[in-house]
């Protein structure tokens, strides 16, 4: 039988991009997709004739700018396009606008809080600085803190000037900020609640935790961390949608000869020896390879595919220990016109970016209580886009599609599975809030698909539906992601790999995972590298 | 009717419909013509031409009208391209030179009807076109106030035309042209643009443009159609790899010293150049350069990094090879792309060089001495620019 250099489980973004750099260096690369399509969430799905829906990640800022030029992924029919603008609804009629402008959105926080519109520039700066830290070691492979190789040495010595150039004071607002929670940072700058909901959204999405809890404050850099043509912290969406980017680095990968087969579960890594040999199917085929790479979350590498007798016990426990908590669910919605926002006319430029309806961090701490009692929210902090105003290519002309990503729903309901009856309770829940801004959206619905986390994990494969592969605390984050002593991308048997979001930098569609596990993986065998380092920000 | 004299800027046709639209207020100066650099956002203007539509007012281009028995003849003798071959209802790229082959601009050729020709330009040259006339029987007029012009470009841009009863719009190849009836008189298209995408222009009588502009809009309503300024242009001809006069070159006649006028070999227009015509303006000089060789090469850098090389010396080793004319971080495209003339030897293919790009960050000004190769061509080329029949986004 066929024997292939290096088998890749999953072809979500990360899976594609690790087997691109594989093939570029001339590997004989397959990879497996239990799915009919590729993308895992990073997918553009037509569920409803001539509607386009980016059915799980719906926007684009983190993949990394070196990833799609090196890959050439423009020239594979990628098309980022950035959007600016977004609103926060008040529950008395009024908004918060986010103005692209600088100068535009100082005067609507003003509106507001003359102080925090001052404070805004404080609080920008600030960010940035945080930014600025973190955004080299996202092509990075995180240093072992505990290790003497020279190699971990020099990269923690990058670490220690990187934090070391920023000064003590800074360094120590570094420290509380990584630790601290989102509620608490955004109290040091703004008095407005509408200002302080509108920003501390960036903070919560795909995280089980509240904006008072700790650790928040970082999952808002996640959200500041990338960019769109050096402009950091910005977001734009895959012209065509998400799948867009599947679709482009799929193109990549089988230009450089790669294969991928659809349709095709699998069900174990095999291992011989202590060394990876290769993967058995689903359905009893089995593939080999000396390089198997999984793009699974960990919990799904080590406790589903992986036979715990293979591994250490140890990372059978940090495996099952692993923090991977479902926390949101997705609307995409199929619109017949273009719903009215009360108090915005409709061409308005805000209307391009995202719309909330959580006015007050109390209002998201109490929706969090309810994930916590486990329910979804009444009142749900939402993150909705109408992608189809800037791209033509999701829905007919006149028409919109709708991506509504909804925060808290939790894995399972009062610890039970998610009924038909709690589901459609979740949908009118939501359909309700956004009802309660805009008077037409409802007569304007053609079709909705709703995805409870449930959903999530049983059709893409992220565990409880996590969006990240993993919450993004500092417990679960560089040389701690998934677990310390295995941040390198090398798994506990000789041969395994892991390059999916569960891996350094973490979640989102960043590609940084899997490009850095190639850079690994090609080191062990000792070919040239074909991963770009990263750009330069100062 | 010559432009009058009594305010400092002129307006274009479209002016109304332009100042209504510029947010920012943000205008320049195109040969005596006020025009804005951008109207909300450069960025977003940018990207309305590579995923909706945008409308660039291109009014103030230079245009002659060339009629009479020898007009085909005469712009054979003119341009270094051979005109023969463009029939009617085509459009046509080409430089023009001097006697010395040296280029004195590029623009586009429009064959209208049977001895009948447009030409579009940066640069005025009614002088040079006169003077080349001696011995022709052809009559050339300044139409530049004459005809009201946009460039409609971008994927959704021939679903706006079709939005606007201009059927069969579709099937017009790129650098055809053709006509449609409107409002009593009619309206020229052409499938061309300065932007690398899917793109046309669109040439109407002044009394007509603000009734075009307004029809056009509202037929792009939901097609997203946006006006775009100087700047979110100047981004799109340099992804797509188009030259600029004045930027990339010096015409001809224009340039004081020695040496700094450059020929079509010289910027990587050589296959503009046909032999075959037994005659035409700077054909023994450019004879002469193709055997002997050019002094300078017209490249295309990919340049390592994302600092854009603006005004970067190139070298090779420690020797200075070159300067950089044009220089961006491509959006679409995502990377970072040069123009640059650098000796003839460097020009080819494959070829590493260095440049010493300046940057600041925070006031601290910094110098970073990037890789860059010699790519064969421009960046940015999709599909959708060159398929006929045309699609709608």
């Amino acid at each position: 039988m066929k024997k292939y250099d290096a088998i890749i489980v999953g072809a979500g973004h990360n899976g594609l991009t690790n087997a691109a750099y594989l093939a570029k260096a001339g590997l004989d690369v397959l990879v497996l997709e239990k799915n009919a399509y590729i993308g895992g969430a990073t997918v553009s799905r037509e569920l409803y004739p001539n509607w386009k829906y980016s059915n799980c990640s719906y926007v684009c800022s983190l993949l990394r700018p070196e990833i799609i030029r090196d890959l050439e992924l423009p020239r594979h029919g990628l098309q980022v396009v950035p959007y600016g603008g977004g609103v926060t609804f008040k529950e008395n009629g009024d908004y918060l606008g986010a103005h692209a402008d600088h100068e535009r959105m100082l005067r609507e926080l003003a509106r507001h809080s003359k102080r925090d519109a001052s404070a805004y520039e404080r609080y920008e700066a600030d960010v940035m600085k945080q930014t600025r830290l973190i955004r080299p070691f996202l092509m990075r492979t995180p240093p072992d803190p505990t290790s003497l190789k020279p190699r971990d040495l020099k990269e923690l010595s990058v670490l220690a000037k990187s934090f070391g150039s920023m000064g003590e004071e800074a360094l120590a607002d570094t420290m509380r900020f990584w630790t601290m929670s989102i509620g608490d940072f955004l109290d040091e700058y703004f008095e407005s609640d509408v200002i302080k909901a509108h920003l501390a959204g960036s903070g919560i999405i795909g995280t089980a935790l509240g904006v008072y809890s700790p650790g928040t404050a970082y999952v808002l850099l996640h959200h500041y961390m990338g960019d769109v043509d050096g402009s950091v912290g910005a977001w734009g969406f895959a012209r065509g949608g998400m799948g867009a980017v599947s679709a482009a680095l799929s193109a990549s990968f089988q230009s450089f000869g790669g294969t991928i087969q659809c349709d095709a579960e699998v069900a174990q890594i095999i291992v011989k020896n202590g060394k990876a040999k290769g993967v058995a199917l689903a359905n009893g085929d089995e593939l080999y390879a000396d390089i198997v790479v999984s793009n699974l979350d960990p919990k799904r590498t080590f406790l589903k595919i992986m036979d715990e007798g293979d591994l250490p016990a140890d990372v059978v426990k940090k495996a099952k220990n692993f923090k991977i908590r479902g926390s949101s669910g997705k609307l995409n919605i199929a619109l017949d016109g273009l719903p009215t926002f009360t108090g915005l006319p409709k061409d308005s430029p805000l209307c391009l970016g995202e719309k909330h309806f959580s006015d007050s961090l109390q209002k998201m701490e109490r929706a969090y209580d309810e994930w916590k009692d486990g329910t979804w929210s009444k009142d749900p902090y939402v993150d909705m886009l109408i992608p189809t105003q800037i791209d033509p290519t999701m829905a007919p002309p006149g028409k919109h599609m709708m991506s509504v990503f909804v925060q808290y729903a939790p894995p399972k309901i009062h610890g039970g599975d998610w009924t038909a009856e709690d589901k459609a309770g979740f949908e009118k829940t939501v359909i309700d809030q956004i009802s309660n801004y805009s008077p037409d959206f409802k007569d304007l619905i053609l079709h909705c698909e709703t995805r409870t986390p449930q959903d999530i994990e049983n059709e893409v494969g992220l565990t409880e539906g996590n969006i990240f592969m993993g919450e993004l605390t500092f417990d679960q984050l560089l040389f701690n992601r998934p677990f310390p002593g295995y941040a390198q991308y090398r798994g506990p048997v000789k041969g395994m790999y892991m390059c999916s979001s569960g891996t350094h930098p973490g979640g989102g569609v960043m590609a940084a995972p899997g490009a850095n596990a190639a850079r690994e993986i090609l080191m062990d065998l000792k070919l040239t590298n074909t991963v770009p380092g990263g750009y330069d920000d100062d | 009717m010559i432009p009058h004299n009594e305010t400092m800027m002129l307006k274009t046709p479209f002016y109304s419909r332009c100042l209504a639209a510029c947010e920012i207020n943000m205008w320049e100066d195109w040969k005596g013509y006020t025009t804005p650099q951008a109207y909300t956002s450069v960025e977003q203007e940018y990207f309305a031409v590579r995923s909706n539509t945008g409308v660039f007012d291109i009014s103030p281009m230079i245009k002659y009208r060339f009629t009479g028995p020898d007009a085909g003849a005469y712009l054979n003798r003119l341009v270094t391209r051979d005109i023969r071959k463009i029939g009617v209802g085509r459009v046509a790229y080409t430089v023009w030179c001097d006697d010395n082959g040296q280029v004195m601009d590029d623009g586009t050729i429009f064959h209208l009807a049977e001895n009948d020709y447009r030409l579009c330009a940066y640069a005025r040259c009614l002088d040079w076109l006169m003077w080349s006339a001696e011995g022709f029987d052809v009559t050339i007029v300044d139409e530049t106030a004459e005809v009201a012009a946009l460039a409609v470009q971008g994927p959704t841009s021939c679903a706006i035309f079709k939005n606007m009863g201009f059927d069969g719009i579709e099937n017009l190849k790129p650098f055809g042209l053709t006509r449609y009836p409107f409002e009593g008189s009619e309206v020229m298209i052409s499938r061309t643009g300065f932007t690398g995408d899917l793109g046309y222009e669109i040439w109407v009588d002044p009394s007509l443009a603000e009734t075009f502009w307004d029809r056009l809009f509202e037929a792009g309503k939901h097609r997203e159609i946006r006006p775009i300024g100087g700047h979110a242009l100047e981004m799109l001809r340099t992804e797509a790899g188009f030259v600029q006069a004045g930027v990339d070159f010096i015409p001809a006649e224009e340039s004081v010293r020695t040496g700094r006028s450059r020929s079509p070999f010289e910027l990587g227009l050589g296959w503009l150049v046909s032999f075959d015509k037994p005659v035409f303006n700077g054909r023994k000089a450019l004879l002469k350069e193709k055997k002997e060789g050019s002094r300078y090469a017209f490249v295309y850098l990919d340049v390592e990094g994302n600092k854009p090389a603006e005004y970067a010396f190139i070298y090779d080793g420690d020797k200075q090879v070159g300067t950089v004319t044009t220089a961006a971080w491509c959006p679409t495209a995502k990377t970072n792309i040069a123009f640059a003339q650098v000796d003839a030897k460097y020009g080819k293919p494959g070829q590493e060089l260095v440049t010493e790009i300046y940057y600041d960050r925070e006031l601290k000004w910094t110098r970073v001495m990037a890789k860059c190769t010699v790519i064969e061509s421009a960046v940015f080329n999709p599909p959708r620019k060159r398929q006929t029949p045309a699609p709608d986004f």
